[in-house]
């Protein structure tokens, strides 16, 4: 994750001291304010725990409602997240990609939504759990 | 020990991690320009789709066979081979990354079966990343990227070991000298003159014999086949001694005005790719040329002495015109270009000289805010007025995937 984030470029470039000399002279006694700044707080760090697995993905449809996952939610999806019993995962079914709760107990792929039935998961050679959405994110302020 | 873990047809299986619906499927992916087949996958090359060839001759066969076809989108496997890099971290302290899709693991003082770690990391990439990998595991760099290349042979495995002598020499028995990490064209020919076709004669060839004819570098690779470690692992790998941008154009360009627009922004691009190693570069390469197939065949290039090591677009850009404006002839239809930039040095080791111009101190702290910006909110925020102001590389790309790691627009939809 990238560490130096610019705020505003415009500041920055307007901030830019012109030096006596060409080049760059390193001199004086850093601030001592220095050792005790901490880093602001990083969102990425908060909700990402394995970055080298994660993938983003949008939720598209009602087939979860009942958890709270709806349509135009992002999903934060980790392929090394454990696989436990009701699990929210990423399954690829027959090619397509499908959110899905995982009932590891009854072999079976559950929705929170009467409307879509629980489909088995026993003898389904198409069918492979890709991730576990370890998060959703909606956005509540419809401006 | 050592380990060398590749990606199987790297950037097919790159466009296959968020498309289930095209594994095991005949996928091909195309070169810049949708010029020519770059990759293939298992079930393409099964329909006897030849390697780098022209896309266009290939259409009908392709069509006849549903192949699905990409442009290469190198960002999207910029980004999967950085994933794949991190989880083969997991699995070594000390590691060189070769290239986007290759990487040599130590496993010296690794306990435990060999066999069973290299299945180990091919499952871990296939469950974290959806990257299918072949592993090679062997004393020496040399016999790793064998025993790469015997895994790749190993149906639904993927993974060789190569840990006693019998094992490698049965192996040097099966492939000619030019499948030897080292051993390209040139060498090949010049070791069958002195009559040793097999990685096996190679091995067996008395190193000092051999280094006669050939070089240093083979008496290295001899050793390392018998087992012995010549090459360790470059865990810091050096900057590149020269970069290059140069592409051949969507459309053949006869005005002066387009061939200063295009030269601009690789220079612009080169650049980059300079302050991104921290170096400076000393001498700048610029050369264009029109379609070898056609008729008044041109080519050109000039070499320009910088007035000191610079890393600053706007400079190699007032270069690069001043250099292809020489290179410029009226009525030419040009086809491509490039620029190059020579003679890098590392800025840390860059000595200033009071009698000598140099570049300012302003110059470093703009390019910084610069690369942040376009960083910061993606390529070509801010660019620089001679690079014109359409998009950067006007090419083909007409079967290019989603940007599905890098464009909020475009993410992987999940129903």
């Amino acid at each position: 994750m990238p560490l130096t984030h610019i705020h505003n470029p415009a500041a920055l470039l307007q901030s830019l001291k012109l030096p006596l000399f060409s080049s760059k002279v390193s001199a004086g006694f850093p601030s001592a304010a220095d050792d005790f700044i901490e880093r602001s707080l990083d969102l990425n760090e908060f909700l990402i725990k394995h970055p080298a697995s994660t993938f983003f993905a949008w939720a598209q449809g009602e087939s979860l409602r009942d958890i709270g996952i709806h349509d135009g939610d992002l999903l934060i999806v980790d392929r090394a997240a454990a696989r436990s019993q009701g699990a929210v995962v990423v399954a690829a079914i027959d090619g397509e990609l499908t959110c899905k709760i995982l009932d590891v107990r009854h072999k079976k792929l559950l929705s929170a939504n009467p409307d879509y039935p629980p489909i088995e998961v026993a003898g389904r050679e198409d069918l492979l759990i890709e991730g576990v959405v370890v998060y959703s994110i909606r956005k509540h302020h419809r401006a | 020990m050592i380990a060398l873990v590749d990606c199987n047809a790297c950037y097919v299986s790159c466009e296959q991690v968020f498309r289930p619906d095209l594994r095991g499927k005949p996928v091909i992916v195309l070169s810049n320009n949708d010029g020519c087949i770059i990759a293939r996958s298992k079930e393409a090359r099964a329909l006897d789709i030849p390697d780098l060839a022209p896309y266009f001759k290939l259409k009908p066969l392709l069509q006849k066979h549903k192949v699905k076809v990409f442009s290469a989108n190198f960002r999207l496997y910029g980004d999967i081979s950085n994933q794949v890099m991190e989880n083969l971290r997991l699995f070594s302290p000390s590691v060189e990354q070769y290239s986007i899709d290759e990487m040599f693991l130590s496993l010296d003082h690794m306990p435990g079966d060999m066999n069973e770690y290299a299945l180990k990391i091919k499952n871990t990439l296939w469950r974290h990343v959806r990257m299918p990998v072949g592993v090679g595991i062997a004393p020496s760099k040399t016999l790793s990227k064998l025993a790469n290349h015997a895994a790749k042979k190993i149906k639904n495995n993927n993974v060789a070991v190569l840990d006693t002598a019998e094992k490698w020499q049965w192996l040097q028995k099966r492939l000619p000298v030019n499948k030897v990490w080292g051993i390209g064209s040139k060498l090949t020919r010049r070791l069958e003159g002195i009559g040793i076709r097999s990685a096996y004669e190679l091995a067996q060839a008395d190193p000092k014999w051999v280094r006669r004819f050939t070089s240093v570098n083979v008496e290295k690779t001899i050793e390392e086949l018998n087992g012995q470690r010549c090459i360790e692992l470059e865990e810091m790998p050096e900057p590149k001694k020269e970069i290059f941008v140069t592409r051949s154009f969507a459309h053949k360009i006869e005005k002066l005005e387009d061939l200063l627009r295009h030269v601009s922004r690789y220079a612009v691009a080169a650049a980059e790719k300079l302050r991104a190693q921290d170096s400076y570069c000393q001498t700048l390469y610029v050369f264009a040329h029109t379609s070898r197939f056609h008729e008044n065949y041109y080519a050109n290039s000039l070499v320009v002495q910088l007035p000191y090591p610079t890393s600053d677009s706007r400079t190699l850009i007032s270069f690069a015109r001043l250099a292809i404006k020489q290179i410029y002839r009226k009525g030419c239809k040009f086809n491509k270009c490039g620029v190059g930039l020579l003679d890098l040095r590392e800025r840390r080791f860059y000595q200033s000289d009071l009698f000598r111009p140099e570049q300012s101190c302003k110059s470093e702290a703009l390019m910084t805010a610069l690369d942040r910006i376009n960083y910061r909110y993606g390529r070509d925020t801010v660019t620089i007025g001679a690079e014109g102001l359409t998009g950067r590389w006007t090419m083909k790309q007409h079967r290019l995937s989603p940007s599905y790691t890098s464009s909020w627009r475009d993410l992987p939809v999940v129903r």
